[in-house]
C-alpha cells in the first residue's frame, strides 16, 4: 500500500483560520466494473452489459453525472431505467453540502442494489487527484477533478475485453462540456441524453426545467428584486440588518407570510410580509433572510381570506391588482414589524401533491399546478401527458424560482391516481403529512414473535405471576389494540393494591433490529377515519387470556395516597374485558358483587379522589370535539356521525394511566437523569390568551391566564345564564391558545413542568402498541429495576434528543393527517347527505367571514359575506369586539345562527365544506 | 454547512486512510548532541520532540528522593506555534500538567527505575505542531528518547488514540476526528501490558470491548514501526563509530 502525502490548506471564512490537513492517496481504490481485470476488487457494482438503448450512445456506457445535474436531476437518477451510474466522490461532497435532502436520496440510490450506482473516491485515488492551480476557484477544480475522473475511467477500461464500453460524462454545464469534448471525452447534456433514451419517453418530463439565465433575463421583465449574495447576508445578519428565520406561508392569504426569527435564548419575533414582491419566491418552510422595513410602513396582518385564482394569465397586470387587493387601512396599534425578503438561505422544497389545472390551449406543455397544501404557490411545469393528467393527483418537484417568473418552475415526479377516490386522497393525505405508510418489508416482519406462542420457563424467571389477580380491561368498543389492564384490591391492613398493566411490548421489539428502527423511524399511530389503520407496528399480540405485562403497582390508603410503589415484569391472566359502557354499567347495578365489579368500584372511588385532587392543583380541562363516523361495512362511506362521548370510566381509567405515567418519569429519571425520555407542556406564553380574553369580555366575564390553576378555575366559573354551551365553546378556545405537548431528553432541558396536567414530571408509558415513545420508556424503566440491560443509545442523549425530535414531528403531522382525513370524511357525508339546516355558534369574527362551530357535528366552517364578482354587502369590521356589520347585522363572537351545510366541489382539489345563513337572513340592502 | 463525514460509506476517513490505518510515522533518534537522549517523531502532523535527562542525582529538593528506585519527572509542553491559532502560554496550564502526569505514569510503569535508586530522570516532550494524538505521539517520541539515552525499558511503550465514529472503531486520530469520544491507550506490546489508559468521553460498556482491541492492534503497529526506527539508528551509528 503507498502513502504518498499532499497537504490541503483550507480556510474557512467567518474567523479565517488555515486548517492543514492530511491527504492521503491510495493505490487500492477499485474501479468497480465488472470488466476490469486489473483492480483486486472483491466484488463489483458496475455490470458487465450495461444497456441503456440511447439514441446517442450505442454502445454500453456507465453515466457519470456531474454534480448540479444530481441536485437537479435526482428525480431521473431515482428511475428505475438508469443503471450503471459512477457516483464520483466530489460530486457526493459537493451533493452533501449544497443540499441535504437531496444527499439522501442519493445514498438511498447508491444502496439499492438493482440500481449498480458505484461511489468512487476519486479524492484519494493515486491517478485521479489534482491540486487546485492557482486562480482556480473550487468549483472549477472540482469540475475538472469530475473530468480527469472521467479520462481515467475511459483509459481505464479501454481494454481488450471492455467490447467499447463507453463512459459518458453528463454535464449541463456548456462550458465544462466544451471543455470535456476538447479532452476527448464522451460528454451530453443532460436533456439531450435523456431524450434519446429509446426505452422511456415519459422520462423527460421528469427532467428538471433548467433555464438558461442569460438568454430569458433579456427577454422578459423582471418580476423580483434579486437575492442578496450569501457573504452579504452573513455580513447583515451578524450586523443586525437583516433577520434570519423560517417563512411560513398564510393559509388563508397567498399575499402574506410571516417568518418566525428566532432571537437571543428562547424568545422569538414575528415579522409580517405582505405582497408578492416582498415575499420575493419564498416558499412555504424555507429558510429566510429578511429585511425590516421602515416603521411607517409597517402593516398589521390582514383578516382577508384571498386565495389565488386567477387564471394563468400573461403576468402583466399583477402588481394593480396585487395594490388593490392589499389596500389595507390599519390603525398604528395593530400595526406589526413588517418585511421584506432579501435572499433565501435554504431552500426545503419537497415534492407537493396536487393537481394539474386545465390549460386554455389543449395541445399546450406547459401547465399550472396547484399544490393541496395551500401554502405552496403554484407551479409551473412541462408536459406531454397533461390531457391523461388532468383528473389525477400528482407529485411535483419544484426546480427554480427565476426573477422573472410569476410561478416557480418544476417538473412531474408520478401520478398518484385519480381525483375524489377514496384510495387516491388518503395516499395525497398520508404524503402531504409525511407519514411513512409504506408496507412493512420482509426484513421488519421477521422480528415479529412467531405465532403460535407462549410463554416460556425463562420468560417467567425474570417476572412476576399476577395471573391469580382480577385484572380487567376497559376500552372504547371496537378498539383492537388493547394494551392496558387495571386491577383493585383490598389489602389486609385496609389499602388498596391498584395496578396497571401495560403490554409488554419492549420484551418482543429488541433495540436495534430492523424492526426496532422501523418502528422508531414510524413513531405514532395514525388513525384515519375508515378502515384505514396504519400501525406503527402490527403487533399481533391478541389479547390472550394470559400474557406478559408491565406492572406498575401502588399501595394506597382509602383517601388515594401512595404509600409505595413499584414496577415489576409480569404474567397477567385478563379476566374481562371491557367497554366503557360495559364497566358503568357494572359499577352501577348494584346487583352485581363479583370481583370484577368490585374491582372496578374500588378503582373508580379511588380515581375521583385523584381527579379531584389534580384538578385542586390546577390541571386543565379543556375541551375538543371529536368526531367519529359510522362507516358503512360494504362501502365504507360513512353514513352517520357523532361526537365521541365521555363516561364516569372513561376518567376512570385515564386517571390511572397519568398516575402511572407520572409514577413511571420519576423513576425513569431518577435512575437516568441525562438521558430519560420524559413529555412536558410549556406554559403558553401569555400573548396567546388574546382571543380567549376577548372572547370572555364579550360576554362580561373575566378570565385569569397568570397560572393554569387561575386558568382553571376562571374557566368553571364562567358561566352565562341561558347559554349552556358557552362553557364548552371557552374551552375549545382555551384549547386553541395552548402549546404543543413534546417528547425531550431530560438531559437536554431544564424545564420539565406539564402546564396542562399540573405535573411536574411526566412521560408516556401506557400505550406501547401505538407510540414508539412508550417503548423506549419501558425499557429504560426495565434497566433501571434490573429486569433488562442497557444497550448504547439509550444511554446517548443527543441521540435520544434526536430521537425525540422525529417522535415530535411524527406525532404533529399524525394529529395533522388525523385531522384532514377526518375534514375529508365530513366532506364525503355532506356530498351524499345533501343540505342540512344546523345550529351553530360564531367562533370567530374575520374581516369578510364568520367561523362558524356546528356542535352536532364538531365541523367548523366559514361563511363568506364577499362574492368574489359581485359587490358583496356592506361590511362593517370592528377591530374592538371584534364584531363585525353585515348590512343592518352585527354578528359577535358566540352569536347562535342557523346555516345551511353543503358541499362545494367546484374545485376537485380542495373541495370544502360550504355553509352558509339561514337565520338571521342578511339580504342586501336595497338601493 | 453539513458538519464533516468522519467515515465515508465506502469506508474512507477524512484524509484517505481506512479505520484501522496508522498516520505515516517518521521518526530521528539522537538529535540533540548535548542531552542524554533525544528523538523527533512525526506521525501525521503531529511533530513531537522528546529530550532525556538522566538517570542522574537528585537535583533540587531532595526530599522527593526514592530509596528504592528513581524518580521520574516528565514536562510536558506544547510550542506557542504548535496549533492553528497562536497559543499565549505555551506550558504551565492545566491541561499540561495533566499529560505531565499521565507521562509520568506511563513511563514509571515502563523504565525499570529500580535499577537507578536515588536518581531522578528527566523527560520533556515538546509538541511542534499538533494534529491529534498528541499524548501518544509524545509517549512513542519518549520511548526512543530514552531508548537513545540507553535507560533500560520493560518493552516499548507504544500509545496510540482510537475514536468511535458509526460504530466503527477509528485508529490513530486526526484533530478532526478527535472531537467525539476518544480513547488513548499507552500500551507493553510484547506482554500486552497497559501503561495507561484514559479517556474523557461517555462510551457505551458494549462498545469499549471492540474500541479496546483496536487501540491494542493500533499500537502494536506502532511498535513495529518504533522498533524499524531504532535498529535503523543502531546501524546507522554502528557505521559512523566503525564497529
Amino acid at each position: 500500500m503507498l502513502k504518498s502525502k499532499t497537504f490541503v490548506k483550507k480556510t474557512r471564512s467567518g474567523g479565517v483560520m488555515k486548517i492543514v490537513r492530511e491527504h492521503y492517496l491510495r493505490d487500492d481504490i477499485w474501479c468497480g466494473s465488472e470488466i476490469c481485470t486489473e483492480c483486486k476488487q472483491e466484488s463489483t457494482v458496475l455490470q458487465k452489459d450495461s444497456c441503456i438503448e440511447s439514441d446517442l450512445c450505442s454502445s454500453p456506457h456507465y453515466l457519470v453525472p456531474d454534480t448540479n445535474v444530481v441536485l437537479h436531476q435526482i428525480d431521473v437518477l431515482e428511475d428505475p431505467l438508469i443503471r450503471n451510474v459512477i457516483i464520483l466522490q466530489t460530486v457526493l461532497q459537493e451533493v452533501r453540502h449544497r443540499s441535504a435532502p437531496v444527499y439522501k436520496r442519493l445514498k438511498d440510490i447508491i444502496h439499492e442494489k438493482e440500481k449498480h450506482f458505484y461511489t468512487f473516491t476519486n479524492e484519494h485515488h493515486r491517478d485521479t487527484f489534482i491540486e487546485r492551480e492557482p486562480g482556480e476557484s473550487a468549483n472549477d477544480r472540482n469540475d475538472r477533478a469530475i473530468r480527469v475522473a472521467v479520462k481515467w475511467y475511459s483509459h481505464h477500461l479501454d481494454t481488450a475485453e471492455s467490447d467499447g464500453l463507453k463512459v459518458v460524462l453528463i454535464t449541463n454545464d456548456q462550458g465544462n462540456k466544451e471543455k470535456a469534448e476538447e479532452s476527448g471525452l464522451l460528454v451530453y447534456k443532460c436533456e439531450d441524453y435523456i431524450k434519446s433514451l429509446l426505452a422511456n419517453p415519459e422520462l423527460v418530463d421528469r427532467l428538471a426545467l433548467t433555464n438558461d439565465e442569460t438568454k430569458d433575463i433579456s427577454s422578459s421583465k423582471v418580476l423580483f428584486p434579486e437575492h442578496l449574495p450569501l457573504s452579504r447576508i452573513q455580513m447583515g445578519i451578524k450586523g443586525g440588518t437583516f433577520l434570519q428565520g423560517t417563512f411560513r406561508a398564510s393559509r388563508d392569504n397567498y399575499l402574506e407570510a410571516t417568518v418566525f426569527v428566532q432571537g437571543e435564548g428562547e424568545e422569538t419575533t414575528e415579522v409580517i410580509l405582505q405582497g408578492l414582491h416582498n415575499l420575493n419566491r419564498a416558499i412555504h418552510q424555507d429558510v429566510v433572510a429578511v429585511q425590516l422595513l421602515p416603521r411607517e410602513e409597517w402593516v398589521a396582518p390582514s383578516s382577508v381570506v384571498l386565495l389565488d385564482e386567477r387564471e394563468a394569465k400573461d403576468e402583466d397586470d399583477t402588481e394593480e391588482e396585487e395594490k388593490e387587493k392589499m389596500k389595507i387601512i390599519a390603525d398604528d396599534a395593530a400595526r406589526k414589524p413588517t418585511g421584506k425578503v432579501v435572499a433565501i438561505i435554504k431552500r426545503n422544497w419537497r415534492p407537493f401533491c396536487g393537481m394539474l389545472n386545465s390549460s386554455l390551449i389543449k395541445e399546450s406543455t406547459r401547465h399550472l399546478f396547484t399544490p393541496a397544501d395551500r401554502r405552496v404557490p403554484r407551479i409551473r411545469i412541462e408536459t406531454r401527458q397533461a390531457a391523461a393528467l388532468l383528473s389525477q393527483r400528482i407529485m411535483v418537484a419544484i426546480d427554480g424560482w427565476p426573477r422573472h417568473s410569476r410561478y416557480p418552475h418544476g417538473h412531474f415526479v408520478r401520478s398518484l391516481g385519480a381525483a375524489g377516490d377514496k384510495e387516491t386522497e388518503t395516499e395525497v393525505l398520508l404524503l402531504e403529512h409525511d407519514v411513512p405508510h409504506q408496507d412493512f418489508s420482509q426484513a421488519v416482519l421477521s422480528f415479529l414473535p412467531k405465532m403460535p406462542w407462549s410463554i416460556t420457563p425463562e420468560d417467567m424467571a425474570v417476572r412476576e405471576d399476577l395471573r391469580a389477580l382480577t385484572v380487567c380491561s376497559v376500552d372504547p368498543p371496537g378498539c383492537t389494540d388493547i394494551d392496558d389492564a387495571l386491577h383493585c384490591k383490598t389489602l389486609e391492613n385496609g389499602n388498596f393494591e391498584v395496578g396497571v398493566h401495560i403490554a409488554d411490548v419492549s420484551h418482543f421489539i429488541r433495540p436495534g433490529n430492523a424492526l426496532d428502527l422501523e418502528a422508531a423511524n414510524r413513531g405514532t399511530t395514525v388513525y384515519l377515519c375508515g378502515r384505514n389503520v396504519i400501525k406503527v407496528i402490527l403487533i399481533l399480540i391478541l389479547f390472550l387470556h394470559t400474557r406478559l405485562a408491565f406492572s406498575s403497582i401502588w399501595e394506597m390508603d382509602d383517601k388515594a395516597n401512595i404509600v409505595k410503589t413499584r414496577f415489576t415484569k409480569s404474567v397477567i391472566n385478563s379476566k374481562a374485558s371491557l367497554t366503557y359502557a360495559e364497566a358503568q354499567l357494572r359499577i352501577d347495578d348494584t346487583n352485581m358483587n363479583d370481583d370484577i365489579t368490585n374491582s372496578l368500584r374500588g378503582l373508580n372511588k379511588l380515581a375521583k379522589i385523584l381527579k379531584r385532587r389534580r384538578i385542586e392543583k390546577g390541571a386543565l380541562t379543556l375541551s375538543s370535539l371529536e368526531v367519529r363516523f359510522h362507516i358503512d361495512s360494504e362501502t365504507h362511506d360513512p353514513i352517520d356521525l357523532q361526537t365521541k362521548e365521555l363516561m364516569e370510566t372513561n376518567s376512570m381509567v385515564e386517571e390511572f394511566m397519568l398516575l402511572a405515567n407520572i409514577s413511571v418519569a420519576q423513576k425513569i429519571y431518577d435512575e437516568f437523569s441525562e438521558c430519560a425520555l420524559l413529555r412536558k407542556h410549556p406554559a403558553p406564553p401569555p400573548s396567546n390568551y388574546d382571543i380567549l380574553n376577548k372572547a370572555a369580555q364579550s360576554k362580561g366575564l373575566a378570565i385569569h391566564t397568570d397560572s393554569a390553576k387561575a386558568l382553571a378555575d376562571s374557566l368553571d366559573m364562567a358561566k352565562v345564564d341561558g347559554f349552556p354551551y358557552f362553557n364548552t365553546l371557552l374551552r375549545i378556545l382555551a384549547t386553541r391558545c395552548m402549546m404543543q405537548a413534546v417528547y425531550f431528553c431530560s438531559g437536554m432541558d431544564s424545564n420539565f413542568h406539564h402546564y396542562g396536567l399540573a405535573s411536574p414530571i411526566y412521560t408516556h408509558f401506557t400505550s406501547p402498541i401505538r407510540r414508539y415513545s412508550d417503548i423506549m420508556v419501558h425499557r429504560m424503566l426495565a434497566v433501571s429495576i434490573g429486569a433488562d440491560c442497557t444497550y448504547p443509545d439509550l444511554t446517548d442523549k443527543h441521540k435520544q434528543s434526536a430521537l425525540c425530535n422525529n417522535l415530535n414531528y411524527r406525532h404533529k403531522m399524525s394529529q395533522y393527517a388525523q385531522r384532514a382525513s377526518v375534514a375529508f370524511h365530513t366532506q364525503l357525508f355532506f356530498k351524499s347527505r345533501g343540505i342540512v339546516n344546523e345550529e351553530g355558534f360564531i367562533l370567530f369574527v374575520r374581516k369578510n367571514a364568520i367561523i362558524v362551530l356546528i356542535p352536532k357535528f364538531g365541523l367548523e366552517g366559514t361563511v363568506f359575506f364577499d362574492n368574489k364578482d359581485k359587490t358583496g354587502p356592506k361590511l362593517v369590521f370592528d377591530e374592538e369586539g371584534p364584531s363585525l356589520m353585515v348590512e343592518q347585522h352585527i354578528f359577535k363572537i358566540f352569536d347562535k345562527v342557523k346555516v345551511t351545510i353543503s358541499l362545494d366541489d367546484s374545485n376537485v382539489q380542495h373541495q370544502k365544506i360550504r355553509m352558509s345563513l339561514v337565520e338571521p337572513e342578511v339580504k342586501p340592502a336595497l338601493v | 454547512m453539513a458538519g464533516l463525514e468522519l467515515l465515508s460509506d465506502q469506508g474512507y476517513r477524512l484524509d484517505g486512510r481506512k479505520a484501522t490505518e496508522l498516520r505515516k510515522v517518521q521518526a530521528r533518534m539522537g538529535v540533540f548532541a548535548q542531552a542524554d537522549g533525544s528523538a523527533y517523531i512525526e506521525q501525521g502532523n503531529t511533530k513531537a520532540l522528546a529530550v532525556v535527562y538522566g538517570p542522574h542525582e537528585m537535583r533540587g529538593s531532595r526530599n522527593r528522593t526514592l530509596h528504592d528506585r528513581a524518580v521520574i519527572n516528565c514536562q510536558y509542553s506544547m510550542a506557542t506555534f504548535s496549533t492553528a491559532e497562536r497559543k499565549r502560554r505555551p506550558h504551565g496550564d492545566r491541561k499540561s500538567t495533566e499529560m505531565s502526569l499521565h507521562l509520568k505514569q506511563t513511563f514509571e510503569a515502563a523504565v525499570m527505575t529500580q535499577l537507578y535508586p536515588r536518581s531522578q530522570i528527566d523527560i520533556y516532550v515538546k509538541v511542534l505542531q499538533a494534529d491529534g494524538g498528541n499524548y501518544s505521539v509524545c509517549v512513542n517520541a519518549a520511548t526512543l528518547a530514552i531508548i537513545d539515552a540507553g535507560i533500560p525499558m520493560r518493552d516499548y511503550v507504544c500509545a496510540c488514540t482510537v475514536g468511535f465514529v458509526d460504530e466503527t472503531p477509528l485508529a490513530d486520530l486526526c484533530f478532526a476526528e478527535e472531537s467525539g469520544s476518544s480513547l488513548a491507550l499507552a500500551l507493553l506490546p510484547r506482554g500486552g501490558q497497559i501503561a495507561l489508559l484514559q479517556m474523557d468521553a461517555q462510551l457505551h460498556q458494549d462498545h469499549l470491548e471492540a474500541l479496546m482491541d483496536a487501540a491494542m492492534t493500533a499500537c502494536k503497529g506502532v511498535s513495529k514501526v518504533l522498533d524499524e526506527v531504532v535498529r535503523r539508528h543502531l546501524q546507522e551509528v554502528s557505521v559512523l563509530t566503525g564497529e
